[in-house]
């Protein structure tokens, strides 16, 4: 393909959505979808065809649409009137209504803040284009920062306006992006790979499979602009096992890419090549972890290596390698497209852009959302997420999943920064915000992510392997009430020995909800202790609960 | 290139899809997981004569393969013995909205039941579902907002329509 | 192998030293007669920076990390401590948390009083072990004609994995599972006696830092293990290349 029929099609794509002057588009996101939205859009289209509406009116199923609480969500186009739990015997009504007045008793407010204070840029076309057609992410500009990185960029250049964005990694560490393409690009070695990072395991979040679901094409694109950038021309998306819709929809889209001549060699007649590939994460969350998700790439187990080498230097198959995760990786092609000063100018001074997060818990209005940095964890509860429901209060929010920490109201004001939370003990993380509400324990919230440290260890390194077992069996005590200060004591050493000695950063980042419990809510803790120390053992359990498992064996065998 | 390659275990068609995913990564110790991917898609599980297939014919030592199959927790050794499967999710989101619930509830109509049971049940980290939270997969079939009373519901359908 | 061999220079605890580039910290140390314990470490087989005893407080840049020195390639400039109070109660936990992982029972043990998990759990001065024992149930595999693996004593060290892989090139043996359910197997996790790669070379036996992995006919405090073939193969090795 050359520019000039890059932008033909785009057009023409443009034009024959507009030739259709309706459009119904069904919410196929996960969430969704578990609600049979699948059904929706068939019915849609039988609803279409019965009524002779084919030509006016066309149907898409189309990436998460956000408010995951009120779905399945169906839109009516050109008006985006949204309809909120949608069965399939609204359908009917549903179509009967374009064009027509809408159906105010199933209409969902588009103007309530959980729309209108987002903003959306990694999500734009997440929820509006169908992830499946190539021709809808053209039609809405997909591929146009590719081509202007190619043609009217040199890498150096493309490197130097990520680096002026100020965008960081979305994977939770937060290390400046530019750096890390640098550092890549730098590497003397003709074999380089790029590697989008989708093993999503944290549990609550789901950032980047609402990304992949929605707008597998922009991935695709971002990863030919880093492969440029970094002299690499071939990529891998490790996408998590569990995704299947997200792997099935990166694949199309590769073959629709390839097809289309934007991957391949000689991309818009340059001289840049680049490959991909869909590799599947086995179920090992530590295989998130850079050394870990080269080794399943590689085909061992997934287990990290002492650092350094750096990755960027030495990783799959020894050679540099570019591994970002998905979210930042999406916030690339409108860099590219608007620049950096304009990603730079939303945020804060150390925390630039917009940042997408997985809204959970006891909160009204659960689901995707996206914000720009600085934007207040009150803002984000108590105006997007809609407060507390079931007249219950807040007590914390829980951000960044098992490597994160727990955040009590008082800090509540803390804009969302990764400077900003790191000072009160929480951290962004990947992007999950679980809200907790008075009815929450917050030992019990501990235990429950040091659970799943303990069964998610991979087992390499002592401090990881035997402390979160100790500390799951400390924290059971304290949260039954068999505990005494000397537990208690134990438990914080633990901390650090297991924060400061283990190999990689799941298991330095284990103890992080213990210790941000500890600090804001130590009363919950010391009132659980008991006063006269017993020297009754309590059974340590010989093996620790068997872990969370797909399959009817768990791990071993 | 290796020069002979060993025969499938058995004449199985389905060793074609296992032989055609080693092919396609040119038989590289590298394709072990992706190769253990489809075998398991196929097979529904690893069993020895499958990873003493596949460790020869990608030339990787039989304890590498069998550490490997038992590091993921996607693959199983075992054949799923049980007639349907529920998948509990146990993600954060469904742990604070009453997973453990319905586990419990899943577990008491279950394990009561003498022999063989019909329903194995299952627990697994976020479904990525947190709007349907509590969420189970039924079959496949993802279901959220579920009760202890509407989980043991379903399952009992499922009893009846087999008796 | 480069043809130049570049020289780095740091410090270590008091003392200015200098090492080529290819070095460890625990490498340099030791020439330098400076001791750091090690468990999962070996001389001869490849480095892992599993069991963190060998971790050293490295700063660089002004930014102190604490760092496995059997693991991590000198640099220019680095400040490194050896033994702080701070690391010394971190040794003693990592080996706390060992002793209550596994079954050990010195008493019993056919490596006692020359088992390296004895020797420096003594030089470290852990006197008792603060955290509940796990009491895992293990099993024992004495299928093999000459030699036992007893999971039990096992620290998952992974020097017989190195050692059979890297040295004899059999490897028979890897590990299986995960988390705290990881064990070391032969083959397809088959009784040692029916694992058909194994050479019976017993290397693995005399790398295994604990009682672990023996040779039938010891009783308690008789076996012995040898290593003098390690630091030698290896020398061969660099002679051949």
């Amino acid at each position: 393909m050359n520019p000039e029929e890059l932008h033909q099609l785009a057009e023409q794509h443009a034009n024959t959505r507009t030739q259709i002057p309706h459009r119904i588009r069904v919410c196929a996101g996960t969430s969704c979808m578990g609600l049979h939205s699948d059904q929706l859009v068939s019915a849609v289209q039988r609803e279409l065809k019965q009524h002779g509406h084919e030509k006016t009116c066309r149907v898409s199923g189309v990436g998460c649409m956000g408010l995951c609480s009120a779905g399945p969500l169906v839109a009516v186009d050109p008006d985006g009137i949204l309809y909120q739990h949608v069965s399939e015997t609204d359908i009917s009504a549903i179509v009967a209504s374009v064009g027509n007045a809408p159906l105010e008793q199933l209409r969902c407010p588009t103007d309530i803040p959980f729309f209108t204070h987002q903003k959306r840029v990694v999500l734009e076309h997440c929820g509006e284009i169908d992830p499946e057609r190539i021709e809808d992410a053209l039609a809405v500009g997909g591929y146009t920062a590719l081509l202007k990185a190619l043609t009217e960029m040199t890498p150096a250049e493309v490197i130097t306006q990520v680096m002026r964005s100020g965008l960081r990694g979305r994977g939770g560490a937060g290390y400046p992006a530019g750096l890390k393409w640098t550092t890549v690009a730098k590497a003397r070695n003709p074999r380089k790979f790029v590697i989008c990072n989708g093993d999503e395991g944290d549990p609550g979040a789901f950032m980047d499979r609402g990304v992949m679901e929605g707008d597998p094409h922009r991935m695709i694109e971002a990863m030919a602009i880093a492969g440029y950038a970094i002299g690499a021309n071939e990529g891998y998306f490790f996408v998590r096992g569990e995704y299947t819709t997200s792997v099935k929809r990166l694949r199309k889209a590769i073959l629709q890419a390839e097809r289309s001549g934007l991957l391949g060699a000689n991309i818009f007649g340059t001289p840049f090549s680049f490959t991909l590939e869909v590799r599947i994460g086995a179920g090992a969350f530590v295989s998130g972890e850079e050394t870990a998700l080269i080794a399943s790439i590689e085909g061992r187990r997934g287990t990290p290596n002492p650092r350094p080498p750096y990755p960027a230097e030495q990783g799959l198959w020894g050679c540099p390698t570019l591994i970002n995760n998905v979210a930042t990786l999406a916030s690339i092609p409108p860099i590219i497209n608007h620049g950096s000063e304009w990603y730079a100018s939303m945020g804060t001074p150390n925390s630039k852009g917009t940042h997408v997060f997985a809204l959970t818990g006891k909160v009204a209005h659960t689901g995707l959302i996206e914000v720009p940095l600085g934007t207040t964890l009150r803002e984000v509860i108590f105006e997007i997420g809609g407060g507390i429901p079931n007249g219950h209060s807040f007590k914390a929010v829980q951000m960044g999943g098992p490597s994160g920490g727990c955040i009590p109201a008082e800090h509540l004001d803390t804009p969302i920064g990764y400077e900003d939370l790191q000072r009160i003990g929480a951290m962004i993380g990947s992007g999950g915000i679980l809200v907790l509400d008075d009815t929450s324990s917050m030992v019990e919230v501990a235990r429950f992510f040091m659970e799943f440290c303990m069964t998610e260890s991979c087992g390499k390194c002592v401090p990881c392997r035997v402390g979160t077992v100790q500390m799951h069996n400390l924290l059971t005590r304290i949260s039954t009430g068999a505990a005494t200060t000397h537990d208690l004591a134990l438990l914080e050493s633990l901390c650090d020995l297991v924060q400061h000695t283990s190999l990689c950063g799941l298991g330095r980042s284990a103890p992080n909800p213990v210790l941000s419990t500890l600090r804001y809510f130590r009363e919950e803790y010391e009132a659980s202790l008991t006063s006269t120390p017993s020297n009754e053992l309590i059974p340590l359990t010989a093996r620790p609960p068997a872990p969370p498992t797909n399959g009817p064996n768990g791990k071993g065998a | 290139m290796k020069a002979a390659r060993i025969a499938p275990p058995s004449d199985d068609k389905r060793w074609r899809v296992v032989d055609a995913t080693m092919r396609r990564h040119g038989y590289h110790a590298h394709a072990l997981i992706e190769t253990l991917h489809a075998t398991q898609e196929s097979f529904g599980f690893l069993d020895e004569d499958a990873l003493r297939y596949i460790a020869a014919t990608l030339g990787v030592a039989l304890s590498h393969a069998y550490g490997v199959a038992t590091f993921y927790r996607r693959f199983t050794l075992k054949p799923r013995g049980a007639r349907h499967t529920c998948v509990v999710c146990t993600g954060t989101a469904c742990h604070l909205k009453g997973a453990p619930a319905l586990l419990d509830a899943l577990h008491r109509r279950i394990d009561n039941d003498p022999t063989n049971p019909p329903v194995s049940i299952m627990a697994a980290r976020c479904l990525a579902s947190c709007g349907l939270a509590p969420a189970v997969v039924f079959d496949g079939k993802v279901v959220g907002n579920l009760t202890p009373d509407l989980t043991i519901e379903r399952i009992e359908k499922w009893l009846s329509d087999e008796s | 192998m480069p043809s130049s061999v570049r020289v780095k220079t740091l410090r270590i605890d008091d003392l200015d030293v200098a090492g080529d580039e290819q070095q460890t910290i625990f490498d340099v140390a030791i020439e330098h007669d400076i001791p750091i314990p090690t468990l999962c470490h070996l001389d001869g087989l490849g480095a892992v920076g599993a069991c963190r005893m060998c971790l050293v407080e490295v700063t660089n840049a002004n930014q102190t990390r604490l760092q496995p020195a059997c693991a991590t390639p000198i640099e220019e400039g680095m400040q490194i401590v050896t033994n702080s109070p701070r690391l010394q109660e971190y040794r003693r936990m990592i080996l706390e948390l060992l002793f209550a992982e596994g079954n050990h029972v010195c008493a019993v043990c056919v490596s006692n009083g020359h088992c390296e998990l004895q020797g420096l759990a003594q030089s470290v001065g852990m006197t008792h072990v603060r955290f509940p024992y796990h009491y895992p149930q293990r099993s024992v595999d004495a299928s093999h004609r000459r030699f036992v693996v007893d999971h039990n004593r096992c620290v998952l060290c992974t020097r017989c994995v190195r050692v059979c892989d890297e040295i004899e090139g059999a490897h028979t043996w890897d590990l299986m599972g995960a988390s705290s359910q990881t064990q070391v197997v032969t083959d397809l996790n088959q009784p040692w006696a029916e694992a058909e790669t194994c050479t019976g070379c017993g290397k693995c036996i005399h790398v295994c830092p604990t009682g672990a992995l023996f040779e039938k006919g010891h009783s308690v405090a008789e076996m012995h293990k040898r290593r003098q073939f390690l630091p030698y193969l290896r020398a061969m090795r660099e002679r051949e290349l």
